[in-house]
């Protein structure tokens, strides 16, 4: 196992990774990459390695589980026993079935979930190698599998967290800065409605510095949000290069 | 009032495309009486309607269309089809029949078996039930030959072109009935398997690069080069 850092920032103000306090990791996103779903995304965010999932809107199984005026919305937020240094039982465990509500729920309000009745849209969330805010990660992933699938949407959901390390307020926490640090405020967002559609706290943080976390969030939202709108486009690219 | 992008944009989800007298058409929606979009697609203005042409999206049956499907079920009183939709559709035994129907006496699987395709309409569809289907009607019922293929439903008025410019054209071209499912599933009956492939080949290049213009031009001058190209190499 690493040692324990001394530090987790230094006296420049620059984190263990090298990076300023409001920096985020370098995030890359993939769409449609799975040709069996009907809608898919892969996003690596520092070392994090996500892989999502769409199916649906379909039949409902087992049929009593259906809505009868929605569509009903399945998620499953699974870490692969790799993902982590210590091996990680397959077995859904209580924060995995935790976090498959809490992105469930923030996936929801973006859905337009009235216009398919008994079906339902499940999505699956593979987390290959986590390394902290996989939750956020997982949420913007998700998102875009969504869309990429074709499920009618109110706009994309993108989610980004913010800390506090040390005695300053961070962005985009990474594995260590979340286990050492002393809070993490993950938020999602619909960035063109001006939605939040998750916020959590775990920590102390005073009035003031709860504020600040937020601000900084959605700002790390907004920029992940303009790199989801260009992959999204990028996937049909190609076509528009043949009208020119 | 005014519009944000130009004409045949790609646009995403959440992608404010209109404010003020505009009418909200296809995959888009209203907010504050500001026009967002809904899906991926292409952003159109007509007249005073703004709509989106989704790239991607799946069938929802509408009573009168014409879809093709396959038998996943054979039941007691009649069949369920997949007709690629998020709903199954029922087609009752006494439609197909067409005369009162005994459980005793007729062997549903003899008439129509699992894995079977049908040409069918949508007879009654709403919110609360699922798509029922009828084959009372010359057209409608098995299909015993031709090729199958599948597109994206969205694309199926492209392929239909304007006033059916594309698909007479096709057909002329390659000598083959062609059925369109509006579900996107497509049936193409030739003479030969060359001519079905020669349709099938118009038909993928249609749904590949459907939001390019003067598609009708280039899709005849590619038959009419294929046409050629295999005669010169019977000869």
């Amino acid at each position: 196992m690493n040692e324990k850092p001394e530090k987790l920032i230094d006296k420049k103000g620059l984190r263990l990774d090298g990076r300023k306090s409001n920096d985020l990791r370098p995030v890359k996103i993939e769409v449609g990459i799975l040709p069996n779903a009907d809608g898919s995304a892969y996003i690596e965010q520092g070392k994090n390695k996500i892989l999502v999932a769409v199916y649906g809107p379909r039949e409902v199984h087992p049929k009593h589980l259906a809505l009868q005026d929605k569509t009903l919305l399945r998620c499953r937020y699974h870490m692969a026993p790799f993902s982590v240094q210590e091996r990680k039982s397959p077995a859904p465990s209580r924060r995995e079935v935790e976090l498959s509500k809490v992105i469930r729920e923030s996936l929801e309000p973006s859905i337009f979930m009235e216009y398919y009745p008994r079906t339902v849209i499940d999505v699956f969330i593979e987390v290959l190698q986590a390394d902290g805010g996989t939750r956020c990660a997982s949420i913007t992933a998700a998102s875009l599998a969504l869309a990429d699938a074709g499920v009618p949407m109110r706009d994309l959901v993108v989610a980004c967290a913010a800390g506090k390390v040390g005695d300053i307020v961070v962005l985009d926490l990474m594995d260590e800065e979340d286990k050492l640090g002393l809070a993490d405020v993950p938020v999602a967002l619909m960035p063109n409605l001006n939605a939040i559609t998750l916020l959590q706290m775990d920590g102390a943080l005073n009035l003031e510095e709860f504020e600040n976390a937020v601000n900084l969030a959605i700002e790390g939202c907004k920029k992940i949000y303009e790199m989801q709108k260009e992959v999204l486009k990028a996937k049909y690219v190609n076509v528009k290069e043949a009208e020119d | 009032m005014s519009t944000f992008f130009e004409p045949r944009q790609l646009v995403t989800p959440g992608d404010l495309l209109a404010e003020g007298e505009y009418i909200a058409g296809e995959n888009t929606y209203v907010e504050d009486k500001k026009i967002y979009g809904s899906r991926v697609g292409l952003v159109e203005y007509e007249n005073k309607k703004v709509s989106v042409v989704a790239l991607k999206s799946f069938y929802i049956p509408k009573p009168g269309d014409i879809v093709i499907g396959t038998i996943s079920e054979v039941g007691f009183k009649g069949w369920t089809v997949n007709i690629h939709s998020p709903y199954p559709a029922i087609l009752r035994a006494g439609d197909v029949l067409n005369r009162s129907f005994k459980p005793q006496k007729d062997d549903l699987a003899q008439v129509l078996d699992m894995g079977d395709l049908i040409v069918a309409k949508i007879g009654s569809y709403d919110r609360t039930h699922d798509p029922q289907l009828t084959v009372d009607e010359p057209g409608l019922g098995k299909i015993t030959r031709g090729q199958i293929l599948t597109i994206t439903p969205t694309k199926i008025p492209r392929v239909i072109g304007r006033k059916g410019s594309m698909i007479s054209m096709i057909k002329q071209e390659t000598g083959c009935n062609i059925i369109l499912g509006l579900n996107g599933v497509i049936l193409i009956t030739g003479k030969t398997y060359e001519d079905e492939e020669l349709a099938a080949m118009a038909i993928h290049k249609i749904d590949e690069e459907s939001h390019t213009s003067g598609l009708t031009d280039r899709v005849t001058q590619m038959l009419k080069e294929e046409k050629t190209k295999r005669e010169g190499s019977k000869k």
